[in-house]
């Protein structure tokens, strides 16, 4: 899992009575254990349910071991390919691709633009500034139910609803907020004396961009490529009222079959596609979490 | 040929001036350095000469062309901060290369440029390593590289060795004299550190809080200085301003310290114009011109008797911590006459030496 140890570890318990340090540790490790299996438990029991045909769900319950003798994995192939979703039999793997489709060019347009916003904020003064800045951020803690109207109003202007490129624009717009507060915050901490010197050696806005600020900034990029990532990925109320049928990203479709009410109930393959759709962030900060904790704890120049 | 003129110069931020109404100008092939305390406005106006801060009002002029409005890069100027400011992300030779790549010089060029710079500063083993893999005196070095690879009108230096340790300073500090008797080109050097100012520069410029006290040669700052405020900041330890008044005798002027036990202290002729019997001045001694009066070898007819409350031998010479009618006096004395501590002694006042300043003005009284 991530690391997220920058120093020697100091253990506490290392000194003390044989007896103390022994119930101490024990105490410690007690209730770790605890919360660690009620955050371990749903992932668990989903799980276990992928592999469990519908009949011994609905005779025993969901919580319970598989059979071994009827235990498959085929539901996670019906769930990825041949279920049947609004009378389409493709599984979740359209809802998917258009996950990609959204999530992908979103959080590389709003870390990008985050970039040029931060480098802009912190490296160059010009009148208000201070102001805009703040504009930006004030994203940050406006609640998302709050932009939906507009929004939805921009999109109609647009052209844009119901489409995966109306998601694009929306979580772009969105993610600004974010990328442009960690960038800034990020850049800083570069001394405005390289930026000097960089002018009197004769670079201009973006050659200083793109020589100097680019190359520091592979920290931060981890972090917003993360955040926005996961963010996006996971969101699910903008895909649910901005988009319909086939072109919802998996989220909002998961919950468009599960909770559609009609007919049957398959909850093996609803199980599988949730473990499914929960993969790719947890891909991501699996990879890149060490560099998450350290591009937000740690400076563009030591 | 003026190689550099600023004329009626100010600076404001908003409502604060941070500079008031500067005027200098640095002939060709001159080092001036500018000295003063922390926050008097000396990386302001460096900054304002390298065209990284604007002017408010006044004229900024270089080889005689008015730069106010130019870009730093159309300035022909070289600069080395305090920081040293290396790009981190590249090596040594790019960090030479990338102003040479900015005003597209040819990469041949550029490859020739940097073999003589590094020759001159021996960088050569250094030029594939980035910054963080190197030493602060070899930062120093990479950094004076960068601003020597081009052949500027002008260097500016900010502080450039107040990140050094001791002994690395003055290394620094000779080979930038060598390097700047080398290449002849016309120098700013800022610093706090008077001891550089005095070694380095043809003319220093003296500033405090955002006014330029004294623009002068180093030995004119010395003996002459135009206020309380240069002659305080100028010389280690500083000079010691005593309260006294000026007397009148059949001998001529002298001054008596307030307090004190009424010695009159014969002032040298050409040193009382302007002043009249009975008046308040603020006496002013560096501590080098007072000298036990057992070793002293030349005139002793100004003496003061003072109480050594402390001994302080540095090596080369002892500084003596004293008081004479409650003000303080010190003294810096050869090791070998050094009294002991508790003692009262004698010390004799080189008075050729001496300033006298107005109370009120600070200015310096007499000529
Ligand atoms: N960008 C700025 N905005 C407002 N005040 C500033 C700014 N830059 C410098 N100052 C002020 O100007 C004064 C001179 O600063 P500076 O030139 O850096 O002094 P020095 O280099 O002599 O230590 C200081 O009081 C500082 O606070
Ligand atoms: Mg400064």
């Amino acid at each position: 899992m991530a690391d997220t140890s920058t120093h020697e570890q100091f253990d506490p318990l290392a000194t003390g009575g044989m007896r103390r340090r022994i119930t101490s540790k024990g105490i410690v490790y007690g209730a770790l254990s605890v919360f660690a299996l009620i955050y371990i438990a749903p992932l668990l029991i989903i799980l276990l349910n992928t592999l469990r045909p519908l009949e011994d769900i609905v005779r025993t319950g969901f919580i319970a071991l598989p059979d071994a003798e009827t235990m498959t994995l085929r539901y996670w192939g019906e769930a990825w390919g041949s279920f049947c979703i609004g009378g389409t039999c493709e599984g979740v793997s359209r809802f998917y691709k258009n996950s990609l489709l959204m999530t992908i060019p979103a959080t590389i347009l709003s870390t990008m633009i985050g970039l040029l916003n931060g480098y802009i904020l912190s490296k160059w003064r010009f009148r208000y500034d201070g102001l805009i800045f703040g504009l930006i951020t004030l994203g940050v803690f406006m609640p998302q139910q709050m932009t939906l109207l507009p929004w939805a109003f921009v999109l109609g202007k647009l052209g844009l609803s119901n489409t995966i490129a109306g998601l694009v624009f929306v979580h772009t717009v969105q993610g600004i907020s974010f990328t442009t507060l960690f960038c800034r915050n990020y850049f800083v901490s570069i001394p405005d004396d390289l930026i000097k010197a960089a002018r009197i050696d004769g670079a201009g806005f973006w050659r200083i961009f793109r020589r100097i600020i680019l190359p520091l900034s592979p920290p931060i990029v981890i972090v917003t490529v993360i955040w926005q990532f996961t963010g996006i990925w996971n969101e699910f109320l903008f895909g649910t009222v901005f988009t319909s049928g086939g072109n919802q990203p998996i989220t909002s479709a998961i919950v468009a079959f599960s909770g559609s009410g009609t007919g049957e109930r398959h909850y093996n393959i609803e199980a599988a596609a949730v473990i499914m759709a929960a993969l790719p962030p947890l891909f991501i900060y699996i990879a890149g979490g060490k560099y998450f904790v350290r591009g937000l704890t740690q400076g563009a120049v030591k | 040929m003026s190689s550099l003129t600023i004329k009626d110069l100010r600076k404001s931020y908003g409502e604060v001036e941070v500079l008031t109404d500067i005027n200098l100008e640095a002939d060709s092939g001159e080092f001036i350095a500018l000295v003063g305390p922390s926050g008097c406005g000396k990386s302001t106006l460096l900054s304002i000469i390298a065209g990284l801060e604007s002017v408010t009002s006044g004229e900024v002029k270089i080889e005689d062309r008015l730069v106010n409005n130019d870009a730093p890069k159309d300035r022909d100027i070289a600069m080395v901060f305090q920081s040293y400011a290396l790009y981190p992300t590249m090596t040594v030779r790019e960090n030479m290369t990338f102003g040479m790549e900015c005003r597209n010089i040819p990469k041949a060029e550029q490859k020739d440029t940097v073999a003589r710079v590094a020759d001159l500063l021996q960088i050569g083993p250094l030029l594939d390593r980035k910054p963080s893999q190197l030493s602060g005196g070899q930062r120093q070095r990479v950094a004076m590289g960068r601003a020597l690879v081009r052949d500027p009108k002008l260097f500016l230096f900010d502080e450039p060795l107040s990140n050094l340790d001791a002994k690395l300073r003055i290394e620094m500090r000779s080979e930038i004299k060598k390097l700047h008797n080398r290449v002849g080109k016309t120098t700013v050097y800022v610093t706090h550190d008077q001891v550089e100012a005095m070694t380095l520069a043809s003319r220093i410029a003296v500033m405090f809080k955002g006014v330029l006290q004294q623009y002068d040669t180093p030995k004119e700052i010395y003996e002459r200085p135009r206020n309380k405020f240069v002659a305080g900041f100028m010389g280690s330890p500083t000079m010691n301003f005593l309260n006294a008044k000026v007397v009148q005798s059949d001998a001529g002027f002298g001054v008596t310290i307030d307090g004190g036990d009424g010695t009159i202290l014969p002032l040298p002729a050409d040193h009382t114009a302007n002043l009249a019997a009975g008046q308040s001045v603020i006496f002013g001694v560096r501590p080098e011109h007072f000298n036990p009066v057992h070793a002293h070898r030349g005139d002793t007819s100004a003496r003061m008797k003072v109480l050594v409350d402390m001994v302080e031998p540095t090596g080369a010479e002892t500084i003596l911590m004293t008081t004479v009618a409650g003000q303080d006096v010190v003294a810096s004395v050869e090791p070998d006459d050094a009294p002991k501590e508790g003692e009262t002694i004698e010390l004799a006042i080189n008075m050729s030496k001496v300033c006298l300043f107005d109370p009120s003005t600070e200015l310096r009284l007499s000529a």
